[in-house]
């Protein structure tokens, strides 16, 4: 139980810590590094909930999918990133009196909410109940009651893969691209031309 | 020194802290804010699981599960807008963005 704390404040600190350097680096890509750290203990927090396949998840989509992506768009751009940090100490006091406010109001509802709401009664995290594990309990819900939604979430990826490719894509001119209707419609006559060469002469082209 | 649910609700209400007030100080800078929103996003997970796990409902993580999902699919439409914001005026500085300002 102690070790069970002890990794719970390590990964939680870390996790904020983590945080508050990717909104406070003056490299983007520091950033970025800072927010792989942050998923990374989130997953570790996961884990220690007993929610590993989500931790699997967050660990695959989250560090190696979408936070590689933001390092290739903030690697690719060229720019000056010093001075899109203007206003950054502009904004700071009224940024941190209204972020101090909202964490003490949210602690504050959270812990009520821990003590006395619905999950007063929660004695503990769940453990793994027989031989259920938490993917499949996850897969016996998803593929049944939420197939809809599974669904639906397919789709939100697909719309928003092929929205990026929609917004990136850019129509090159002079550059050599296969027509294959062209190539189908080609004839002997179009394709071949017969010359008949007088000695001597040669072709004049 | 047990680990019960408060302690995982305030982590998260620390997090979402710091992705709003991350979108509040670094207002010209579109990539940091969308950094931000993943926090927020993030935040709203351990949430999520945290009370799926006490109170022995996975639907929780299944919702957490559809989060994720969104979450990928802002990503990567943001940085796609990016891209092409970035062709078009050679910059990222949103507050310039005003073109649609009328």
């Amino acid at each position: 139980m102690v070790l069970q704390a002890i990794a719970f404040y390590l990964l939680a600190a870390t996790t904020v810590v983590a945080g508050l350097a990717v909104i406070s680096a003056r490299n983007p890509v520091h950033s970025v590094l800072f927010l792989i750290t942050c998923f990374f203990s989130a997953a570790g927090l996961f884990v220690l909930l007993g929610a590993e396949f989500l931790a699997m998840i967050l660990v695959v989509v989250y560090v190696g999918a979408v936070a590689v992506l933001f390092l290739f768009v903030v690697m690719m751009l060229d720019v000056d990133f010093t001075a899109l940090r203007q206003g950054f100490a502009r904004y700071l006091p009224l940024g941190t009196l209204v972020a101090g406010i909202l964490t003490i109001e949210m602690v504050v509802v959270a812990v009520d909410v821990a003590r006395g709401g619905a999950a007063a009664t929660a004695t503990g995290p769940a453990r793994q109940v027989g031989s259920v594990t938490n993917s499949e309990a996850i897969g016996r819900v998803l593929y049944t009651d939420y197939v809809y939604y599974f669904q639906a979430a397919g789709m939100v990826l697909l719309v928003a893969m092929i929205g990026a490719i929609v917004l990136t894509l850019k129509h090159r001119v002079g550059i050599k691209r296969q027509d294959i209707a062209a190539q189908v419609a080609r004839t002997p006559e179009t394709g071949m031309r017969i010359v008949t060469i007088r000695p001597g002469e040669g072709i004049d082209e | 020194m047990t680990v019960g649910l408060a302690h995982y609700l305030t982590v998260a209400a620390i997090l979402f802290t710091i992705g709003v007030f991350g979108i509040f100080v670094n207002r010209k800078n579109v990539i940091v804010i969308l950094m931000s929103i993943e926090l927020i996003l993030l935040a709203v997970n351990i949430n999520l699981v945290a009370f799926s796990v006490f109170l022995h409902d996975v639907i929780g993580q299944i919702f957490a599960l559809f989060v994720l999902t969104v979450a990928a699919a802002e990503a990567a439409v943001g940085l796609a807008i990016l891209v092409t914001f970035f062709r078009n005026r050679g910059d990222i500085a949103v507050d310039d963005a005003s073109m649609m300002k009328g």
